[in-house]
């Protein structure tokens, strides 16, 4: 890069602070990554004036295609854009490569850890997972066991959260095995970058993924119940106060497929239908994004008019596939998840590719006496919990806060898990008219059917608010396109 | 084609209509009370009332500009131009996987520009210009619509709102206006007389097309003929109720149900009517009655269809 260049990047980068964390964009010395330098030049090239245009026309696109998720809990517009990054977070073949097989890997053990928990129990007899960790699980589905899954597909869709460390090595912080969204954002941050840069896009060879859905329809119809050739798919929605109901339309306008409520649905001698213009319709697969508990009132929660009435016989029956499965929360629990590279080795025989965040059990008395009294150094993480809620950040937290936490774990000590407090990375972000680094994490999307599929890339979420560690849309946190590179 | 989907297209459809309706008929109203020396300003604001249906919360107050600003923006009233687009959007996005994006884009462009501030700006410096870029923006949908959607059973259903919804709009229209039509007061001067006819023919947008029928000699006779009994004008309701029969047929070949006898022979009833009734027969009965008669069959038609293809029970349909 010539003098001019660097000149110019300063003025972008500001006061752009460089710490231990790892810089997705810049080496500790400040310069710029070699993938990121065609980058960092458009940028400094662009006036900008020119940036918050495209910035603003991005904005809008999102706005008039009605790209928006819902807020609980408040009157006033509770349908909001999701904040969205304008800069594209790259990462290099190399990098790709391992996260897919290790997503891969830990994929197929997770699918065998619940095949066999639901089945004969080996893990547990073996003493490699604790039975009663098993059993006290919030999500444990004891209606699960023994049952035949079709194909023995129990998580046919996952979104895992991967953090990189200061090493530049990508860890699993968790695994999302109910119901993973945000991949609609994924789809449509993807539209708008090849309108907002697109020369620049096309001059990095980045690896599509347009083709999500059509993997995703295919992954589905290979699960089918036995002898349905043409099966009728369904995505089944909790309806349109759900936050994620955009994303509910999308995925069903490009399968092709209905979309459709609980109220749509009728069981009659253990088959699923639905009610269409033309009388009843037999369904065969449901991809399911209602919670467990909304999904059938005869078995889980009776108040709960979202699902469908005798769904889970007509599922026993073997005569309609919902995926994922029941009870795959299980194998998400926060205390289970510190077990995943376990599993890995005992069902695989293999090393773990990625690795997990050290997690303390506070079911296990020593471990529990070491995070009490280092509760201003780790995050605590209630394990049944997602969207970044019940959850305790050490050091950012108040002295009640802990007071109450402590209080809490001493109440229920299996209830929470510990891990230290991670410096994960930072992506550059467009705030104001200059850069500011964001942390971030990334959010793949893997398909599990007859084969595994991974479309290159992923949900790149990022706290947006300076020095936040919490990346989840519903407390504040944005998102980026994702840019795998071919080479 | 799921039930659901089917009444939300239908719902859809029937609130875009009638917000362009309201909008139209607020719009020649407004201008028509710029001639003061025929109907009082009250005795308009009524008729325009009545011939919306009889909205509660519009009485008339003496403030023109204050009526036709609660008569758009008030959110809380059902006659309201914007509860009706609210009521479209919503519908629309309950079925967001049917109809196209540029669809929902048009409909949700239109749905943020009637609640943007500027809309207001501009209603209070020229009501009518802001009225003419909400039937733009409908219009707009409109098209869109027709050129991006699949006209398969969903693009059925869209139809069948619209032209139940305007067929039910006209019928009103003219039951409110008729006795004004042919009972003229005797203090209205023969130009003013004029405007009132006109005025009605606008608020089917059907002055033009029906001065190419019948050139621009408006007689109360043949304007009721017009918005009656004309098989080629889109707002008549002759026009409206072959449409409804097409549709009926459609529904079928694009995969429904066949329709049950009822509805075919309730649509066939109000067609024959249309089809086989002189307007001089019409002139010389009830006038009022007969165009009341239409509302009532197109009610009955609606119900039918809600029962037959959304609301219909489990046991019948596991029956067939």
């Amino acid at each position: 890069m010539n003098a001019s260049h660097a000149v110019e990047l300063d003025t972008l980068f500001g006061e752009y602070p460089l710490d231990r964390a790892f810089d997705e964009m810049r080496e500790p010395d400040g310069s710029v990554r070699p993938h990121y330098r065609a980058l960092a030049e458009t940028l400094a090239g662009l006036p900008s004036e020119e940036l918050q245009r495209r910035k603003q026309s991005a904005d809008l696109s999102f706005l008039t295609q009605g790209i928006t998720f819902t807020v609980y809990g408040r009157d006033e517009g509770t349908e909001r854009i999701f904040p969205y990054d304008l800069l594209p977070r790259l990462i290099t073949a190399q990098e790709w490569e391992r996260i897919e097989r290790g997503l891969t890997q830990r994929i197929t053990a997770l699918n065998l850890f619940l095949r066999d928990v639901y089945s004969v129990e080996k893990i547990l007899n073996d003493k490699i997972v604790p039975r009663e960790l098993v059993y006290s699980c919030k999500h444990y589905r004891r209606q699960m066991r023994g049952l035949q899954v079709p194909r023995n597909v129990y998580v046919a869709v996952v979104g895992s959260d991967l953090l990189r460390l200061d090493s530049g090595e990508f860890i699993v912080l968790e695994d999302n095995l109910r119901v993973p969204s945000g991949v609609s954002y994924m789809l449509s941050n993807r539209r708008v970058m090849k309108r907002t840069f697109p020369q620049l896009f096309s001059s990095y060879g980045v690896r599509p993924i347009e083709h999500y859905s059509q993997l995703l329809l295919s992954t589905l119809r290979s699960i089918a119940p036995e002898g349905r050739p043409e099966p009728n798919i369904v995505l089944l929605t909790p309806g349109v106060f759900n936050s994620a109901y955009f994303e509910h339309t999308f995925l069903a306008r490009q399968m092709g497929i209905d979309l459709v409520e609980g109220r749509d649905l009728v069981t009659h001698d253990n088959i699923v239908y639905m009610r269409t213009t033309d009388g009843l319709k037999r369904v065969d697969v449901i991809y399911r994004r209602v919670d467990d508990d909304f999904s059938d009132p005869l078995i889980f929660r009776g108040d709960s008019s979202l699902g469908c009435a005798g769904l889970f016989n007509a599922y026993r029956a073997g005569n309609v596939t919902v995926t994922n499965a029941f009870g795959t929360g299980l194998a998400d629990d926060k205390a289970v998840y510190a077990y995943v590279t376990k599993m890995i080795r005992y069902y695989l025989d293999e090393d773990p590719i990625l690795n997990n965040v050290e997690t303390y059990l506070l079911g296990e008395e020593k471990q529990r006496r070491y995070v009490l009294a280092n509760l201003d150094k780790l995050v605590v993480k209630a394990v049944g919990e997602s969207g970044g809620y019940g959850m305790l950040i050490g050091p950012h937290s108040t002295v009640q806060q802990r007071e109450e936490f402590a209080r809490q774990i001493e109440a229920n000590p299996r209830n929470y898990i510990a891990q230290p407090t991670l410096e994960f990375s930072r992506a550059p972000c467009l705030i104001g008219d200059h850069l500011e680094p964001r942390h971030v994490d990334l959010r793949p999307y893997i398909l599990f059917g007859d084969k595994v599929n991974i479309v290159p890339g992923g949900l790149t979420r990022v706290a947006l608010e300076k020095g936040s560690l919490v990346v989840n849309s519903s407390q504040g946190g944005g998102s980026k396109d994702t840019w795998v590179l071919e080479s | 084609m799921l039930s659901r989907v089917a009444d939300s297209l239908y719902w859809m459809s029937r609130y875009v209509e009638r917000a362009e309706n309201t909008v139209r008929q607020l719009d020649v109203t407004m201008s028509l009370m710029l001639d003061t020396g025929g109907v009082s300003e009250r005795e308009r604001w009524q008729r325009l009332v009545a011939s919306l249906g009889k909205p509660a919360g519009l009485d008339w107050n003496g403030n023109l500009e204050a009526m036709a600003h609660k008569l758009v923006f008030d959110n809380l009233n059902h006659a309201a131009v914007t509860f009706c687009v609210n009521g479209a959007r919503e519908n629309a996005r309950q079925v967001r996987e049917e109809i196209s994006s540029e669809q929902w884009q048009r409909l949700n462009r239109l749905f943020h520009q009637i609640h943007s501030p500027q809309v207001e700006a501009q209603f209070s410096s020229s009501v009518s210009d802001a009225l003419s870029s909400i039937i733009d923006g409908i219009h707009l949908f409109k098209g869109v619509s027709n050129s991006t959607m699949i006209h398969g059973q969903g693009w059925q259903f869209i139809r069948l709102g619209r032209y139940l919804e305007r067929a039910y709009a006209t019928a009103t229209l003219l039951e409110v206006y008729q006795p004004d039509l042919f009972h003229p007061l005797a203090r209205e001067h023969e130009g003013h007389q004029y405007l009132e006819m006109v005025g009605l023919l606008r608020c089917c947008t059907s002055f033009e097309a029906y001065c190419q029928v019948y050139t621009a000699d408006v007689s109360p006779a043949r304007i009721l003929e017009f918005l009656l009994l004309n098989c080629d004008f889109p707002h008549a309701i002759r026009y409206c109720v072959d449409n409804m029969r097409d549709v009926i047929e459609s529904i079928q070949r694009t995969g429904g149900r066949r329709p049950p006898a009822e509805l075919i022979a309730g649509i066939g009833r109000l067609h024959a009517m249309l089809d086989f009734t002189t307007i001089a027969e019409i002139i010389s009965g009830d006038t009022s009655a007969f165009l009341h008669n239409i509302r009532e069959q197109c009610l009955r038609i609606h119900e039918q269809i809600y029962r037959y293809y959304v609301h219909y029970s489990i046991q019948s349909a596991l029956a067939s």
